[in-house]
């Protein structure tokens, strides 16, 4: 039954298995760990699929609700907050559109990211995988998940012709960013949310608010315009998630590139990645104790 | 190569209960001073100062009363639990079967579950997918492989996770008691492919009460008793040090 190549095929898949003795605490583990997972991606990005059909299992317009959810969402408010704010809705529709769209994969990457390892409790404690594993399968779901919301974006681009330019170009490397921040921000406070089981609803109303303080439905422009407010508006920028949606945002609507948001990115990125690295050396091996 | 080698290796569980398991008491004790011994976590050993190697071939039957370790140290053996104390090499593919029911979704047909859990069995998708009709003909379902797993009975699951399980091809073969739940009439059709797997892999490790299974299947015996090593040797002898009698020699005179 088994051939040569057979053979061979495997020893590209072998799964959890400790090639030395190493330390559990090491980089040398951590980064095994992540490679392990990245080399399953079969078996995730299956999994990450099976995520989203299986929310939408037996519906007739299966995954298509999650982009008629949010064009759904966008309308309204675009309309609502249109009309509040006495904007344009040629331009203020696909503003809030695009705007939902980031939000959601951050917002799907905080919320779940932080219950990654308490959802997956029985796989962890049953069978052997890299914890990055997990990890993998719901960026992958957000990014999924993202791409149907595209959709939406796609529709009103093409009606309300957004000024789009060779800039666009800049939302596949931003896009990058936001995936790699959703898979940090995931290792770490998935490991953290393990051990101390407050975070996960810490998070959840953190995000909230967060929802509220990021010019989504709102105009950070409008704001600075306005001389009464333009000084308090700034604090706006201490919310990092603005700079998020910021760098995708702009590309995606052809507005011009404010190249201050991709410098806050960057070191966020760096920063965020070296905390997940730094937690996932000291406590990768304490999670299927903790779960 | 193929091997596992513990060297004085300890697993310790702490044991957080609702208070010491949140943030609270870390925030608040720090305001009001420490209260008591709350800040430290009562921890249970699970295992203690387990030194054991094994190499290729060998066939292991572990043997003990419930709750004395042989479950976790399987899945200390599996990689899932990294020892808290000493160490720990483990070399080879691991083929875990320790609850059939994880990693089975119920919302999705048997075959789509037959594909993922041989993903997580370290299986690539060709592999799997060229072994499904052998695991159709074993497990008898049928067209039922089309059916979502929530309208199978709980021997026809038992079915299938057993029919991925044994089509598989491990170097570590880790095998829990729990397959012994399954019943007789099915565990008599899987004997020959249980014993063709482990014909298969280079190492076994097999925890049971049942000692007609662990006579087919092992020659030499890990007694474990209360999270450490009793004894380790030929199976004939510490199943009759475990048991007070020579249990082999019943079976053989039965037969």
């Amino acid at each position: 039954m088994t051939t040569g190549d057979d053979r061979a095929e495997e020893a590209t898949s072998v799964p959890a298995v400790m090639p030395e003795a190493a330390p559990s605490r090491s980089w040398r583990r951590a980064f095994d760990d992540l490679g392990q997972g990245w080399r399953q991606r079969p078996l995730w990005g299956y999994l990450g699929w099976q995520d989203i059909k299986q929310r939408y299992r037996r519906s007739v317009l299966g995954p298509l609700w999650i982009s008629i959810t949010m064009a759904v969402v966008a309308t309204a408010m675009g309309i609502l907050y249109g009309a509040l704010f006495g904007e344009d809705i040629r331009t203020f529709l696909p503003y809030v559109a695009t705007g939902l769209l980031i939000w959601y994969f951050i917002n799907g990457c905080i919320l779940e990211g932080s219950e990654v390892f308490i959802a997956n409790e029985g796989l962890i404690r049953f069978l052997p995988a890299p914890l990055s594993l997990h990890v993998y399968r719901l960026v992958w779901r957000q990014t999924l998940f993202f791409l149907h919301n595209l959709v939406v974006w796609g529709i009103l681009a093409a009606i309300f012709r957004p000024p789009l330019g060779w800039s666009l170009l800049l939302a596949i490397p931003a896009f990058m960013l936001l995936i790699v921040n959703g898979a940090w921000i995931t290792v770490l406070t998935g490991i953290i949310a393990t051990r101390f089981r407050d975070i996960p609803p810490i998070i959840a109303s953190l995000a909230n608010l967060l929802f509220f303080v990021t010019p989504i439905v709102w105009q950070y422009d409008t704001l600075l315009k306005n001389p009464a407010v333009a000084e308090r508006a700034r604090i706006a920028e201490l919310n990092p998630v603005l700079h998020f949606v910021e760098i995708l945002r702009e590309p995606l609507l052809g507005e011009p590139i404010v190249w201050h948001h991709w410098i806050v990115v960057g070191v966020i990125t760096v920063a965020g990645c070296i905390a997940a690295l730094v937690c996932l050396r000291n406590y990768r091996s304490r999670v299927a104790y903790w779960v | 190569m193929v091997s596992i080698d513990l060297d004085g290796a300890a697993v310790d569980f702490p044991i957080f209960d609702a208070k010491t398991r949140s943030l609270k008491k870390a925030v608040l004790g720090r305001a009001g001073g420490r209260i008591g011994t709350g800040s430290k976590v009562p921890i249970i050993e699970a295992l203690r100062d387990i030194t054991v190697s094994l190499r290729k071939g060998d066939r292991v039957a572990l043997v003990g009363h419930n709750g004395a370790g042989k479950s976790t140290l399987l899945r200390l053996m599996s990689g899932i639990y990294e020892p808290t104390r000493g160490r720990s090499s483990v070399i080879g593919k691991v083929a875990p079967v320790f609850d059939l029911a994880v990693g089975m979704d119920p919302e999705i047909s048997g075959l789509e579950n037959i594909l993922i859990r041989g993903l997580f069995l370290g299986m690539t998708r060709k592999q799997m997918e060229s072994r499904v009709d052998d695991i159709a003909a074993f497990t008898e379902l049928g067209d039922y492989l089309k059916m979502p797993l929530r309208t199978y009975s709980t021997g026809m699951r038992v079915r299938l996770a057993l029919g991925v399980v044994t089509s598989i091809d491990p170097e570590i073969l880790l095998l829990d008691e729990g397959i012994g739940a399954v019943d007789a009439e099915f565990l008599a059709k899987a004997r020959n492919r249980l014993n063709e797997l482990v014909e298969r892999s280079g190492i076994l490790v097999f925890a049971s009460h049942s000692d007609e299974f662990l006579a087919d299947l092992c020659d030499t015996a890990i007694w474990m008793d209360r999270g450490t090593i009793r004894e380790h040797g030929p199976l004939r002898e510490v199943l009759r040090h475990y048991k007070g009698r020579d249990v082999l020699a019943e079976i053989e005179a039965t037969r």
